[in-house]
């Protein structure tokens, strides 16, 4: 009798990539609820919209290049999913379906698919749809009655008006489609902090970085927490595994980086908001912190010739 | 006491036999005796085909300095001299001995001398002609743990009884049956080395091994200071990895690159300590050692005391036979254990235990691409970045391979356990490790 060899060792552990996908996609349904609470079924239907076509295009994509058919690993939906979060409630859904084939197929697919892309496909693809359609991108409405209005950070920029921060922490006030609650958010982030999906550092250190930052610079701390996309951006975009650093002093370093850069844009920049960029721009950094901010090697220190 | 940081809690599956006693295996009809059993040089043979040779017979040695000799485990004929497979996937020139009527075994006698007039020199010299090495897996040859060089002073001896990985409960036992040798053991090992302090450590899963060996040790010094302290330990693994053991007992850090005698440590399994004494004692060879066979392709699980050359097969049929289902043989746990391709193989020195896997358990996992998680960075016990070695191994890109350092890499697993994409990360790391050599 013969039996088969490989290599120590012989048992693996539970967690594998698809349970992974299952966890961040379940933790999405909560922000994505609050958004459809607070945005009516528009909501909803621009979600599928966008996810359908992310998956479609991957498929189509992946055919093109003639490379493995990846979409059951539920990489492609999650991206459509975390897309159709950051998008405006009303944006028309063909400009939606062009977010998510440039997320798919030109930020992931053409660098290499999973794992190699560069840039966070949903804030890539929506960095995109901003340029492309300014006006649409920042047109924003009111819960429930879907009345025209401004987000809480450009009443904030413009007037230096704060909303209470009930309506704030629940997600009754403008903004993307699932980044208004930060109760839902939180929920959503519990989860996948519980199950070890991502890690405390990232966000900590981002949403800490913006806390300290608008204290030091004499603005409402709370308030720049609270509002925008910051919560949102911190634990479901700053912890992306292939766009942001893999040991835990680069992700601290690069929640930081996040942290220090969302300040300057909010408070000095052009922009009411500055998550968007800021994250991508740390994204461009993340192979150089990867380089530095190597874990320490045990016995190193004290390394005798 | 220090930590290491990284490391895994892992189902222990030691259910199955930590409650069993250990169970002598009758004497098999035929040994196979791999020549080489040590890490370091292979021995010469001392006998030829068609002699007789007695239980407790040298029939291997070489005069190099890191080898240990090996010795007839029964007495009878010696009917093949050739090389052989051994559990380690290679060929090695190997003494094959079938039991015969006539020939009887001397019998070692009772050493002389006690413990306390055993010089240091008598005592290395007593461990090397009993050839005794490492049995905690790694068969590196006691004696020459016992000879730090010059401008190495050791001033504790560490006796590992951690036992970290799944399923093993050999040394478990050892400890719950054996305990006076393990503490006469350590006593004689510390004196070889002449240190006047001791550590057993022994992970917190195994309380009553820490009880028995307390009481022992009390026993042993009936009131007078005693130069050993059990130490009960966190159940992590790789808990037992020696430099692991002696972060987390001294809080001291063996250099990259370096040994445990660069800190003044040298670290001996219990196993070991229990065959020194039985050299010791009884002036016994090497020639049997606790196997645990077990896992879930084993009908009937057990602790089994067996003559070193056993075939594998032996031992199985003493434990019920394999289940329908068993796919995988593993000499050794399962996080480091090498797998077999047959039950022809012998036991050797190193082997602690044959484990046995059922197709379920023993699934092949097809790799995926890395999607950069981090969960291989933040379990290695080492510090090392296994997610970036696998991609500059998988580029050839030894250079880099080099730098990310590979050479520190102690084959744990941990990385391989816990990588979602089930990377073969420890694979690339043995490969590249061979590439640098």
């Amino acid at each position: 009798m013969s039996f088969d060899i490989s290599t120590s060792p012989h048992i693996r552990g539970p967690v594998n990539a698809s349970h992974i996908m299952w966890l961040v996609f379940i933790a999405l349904l909560f922000p994505l609820g609050a958004g459809i609470y607070f945005f009516g079924l528009r909501a909803l239907y621009l979600t599928l919209v966008v996810t359908l076509v992310c998956v479609l295009s991957e498929a189509i994509f992946q055919f093109l290049a003639k490379r493995p058919i990846t979409i059951f690993d539920g990489s492609a939906a999650i991206t459509g999913l975390l897309l159709a979060l950051i998008l405006p409630p009303t944006l028309p859904y063909w400009m939606a379906a062009i977010g998510a084939v440039a997320a798919v197929v030109l930020v992931k697919g053409l660098f290499g698919g999973l794992g190699f892309n560069i840039f966070n496909p949903a804030l890539a693809a929506r960095a995109i749809l901003l340029a492309s359609w300014p006006v649409a991108m920042t047109t924003w409405v009111r819960p429930f009655d879907a009345i025209t209005t401004a987000t809480p950070l450009f009443l904030y920029k413009t007037t230096g008006a704060v909303p209470g921060y009930l309506d704030l922490f629940l997600g009754n006030r403008a903004g993307s489609l699932g980044e208004t609650s930060v109760l839902a958010i939180l929920i959503g982030a519990g989860i996948l902090l519980l199950t070890r999906v991502i890690d405390w550092p990232a966000p900590t250190a981002y949403i800490g970085t913006v806390g300290i930052l608008s204290l030091c610079l004499g603005r409402d701390p709370l308030f720049a927490i609270l509002s925008g996309g910051l919560m949102l951006g911190a634990f479901f975009m700053a912890t992306d595994y292939v766009t942001a650093p893999v040991t835990t002093k680069g992700r601290f370093i690069f929640g930081s980086g996040c942290g220090l850069l969302t300040v300057l844009i909010r408070f000095y920049g052009g922009f009411p908001e500055g998550v968007n960029y800021s994250i991508l721009i740390m994204n461009m950094l993340t192979p150089i912190i990867d380089k530095y901010a190597r874990p320490r090697l045990f016995g190193m220190v004290r390394k005798k010739k | 006491m220090g930590n290491f940081s990284g490391g895994l809690n892992l189902k222990h599956n030691k259910h199955t036999t930590r409650y069993k006693p250990i169970k002598e295996l009758p004497q098999p009809q035929k040994v196979i005796l791999p020549l080489q059993q040590n890490l370091g040089c292979p021995n010469d043979p001392l006998v030829k085909v068609g002699d007789e040779v007695f239980e407790g017979q040298k029939i291997g040695d070489s005069s190099k300095f890191v080898s240990a000799p090996i010795h007839a485990s029964i007495s009878g004929k010696v009917v093949k001299i050739e090389k052989l497979p051994n559990p380690c996937g290679f060929d090695v020139a190997s003494v094959v001995i079938e039991a015969g009527d006539g020939v009887r075994g001397k019998g070692y006698g009772v050493s002389p001398k006690k413990l306390g007039e055993l010089t240091p020199e008598e005592i290395r010299k007593i461990v090397r002609e009993a050839g005794i090495v490492g049995m905690g897996g790694a068969a590196f040859p006691t004696h020459v743990k016992l000879t730090p060089p010059a401008g190495k002073p050791i001033d504790t001896l560490i006796i590992n009884g951690c036992e970290c990985e799944p399923y093993i409960t050999a040394d478990h036992r050892i400890m719950l049956e054996w305990a006076d040798n393990v503490i006469y053991g350590a006593l004689a090992l510390g004196r070889a080395l002449m240190v006047d302090r001791i550590l057993i450590g022994i992970e917190d899963n195994k309380k009553d091994a820490v009880k028995t060996l307390n009481d022992s040790d009390e026993k042993h010094h009936a009131g007078r200071r005693s130069p050993i302290k059990i130490v009960k330990v966190e159940t992590k693994y790789p808990q037992g990895g020696e430099k692991q053991l002696i972060k987390v007992l001294l809080n001291r850090e063996v250099p990259s690159g370096g040994l445990p005698l660069d800190v003044g440590v040298v670290v001996n399994n219990v196993g070991t300590a229990v065959a020194a004494a039985e050299a010791l004692k009884h002036g016994a060879p090497l020639i049997k050692r606790v196997v645990t066979v077990t896992g879930s392709g084993i009908v009937e699980p057990h602790n089994l005391l067996v003559r070193i050359g056993t075939p594998f097969e032996e031992l199985v049929k003493a434990c019920g036979g394999l289940t329908g289902d068993a796919a995988r043989v593993i000499m050794g746990g399962p996080m480091m254990g090498l797998a077999v391709s047959s039950l022809d193989i012998p036991v050797v020195k190193a082997t602690t235990c044959i484990l046995v896997l059922n197709k379920k358990d023993a699934q092949a996992y097809e790799e995926r691409d890395c999607i950069r998680c981090g969960r291989c960075i933040k379990v290695c016990p080492v510090g090392l970045m296994p997610n970036f070695l696998a991609d500059y191994a998988k580029l050839k890109n030894w250079e880099q391979v080099e730098d990310y350092n590979v050479a520190d890499c102690i084959e744990c697993g941990c990385c391989a356990y816990v990588c979602p994409s089930r990377i073969y990360l420890v694979q690339y790391f043995k490969v590249a490790k061979k590439e640098l050599q």
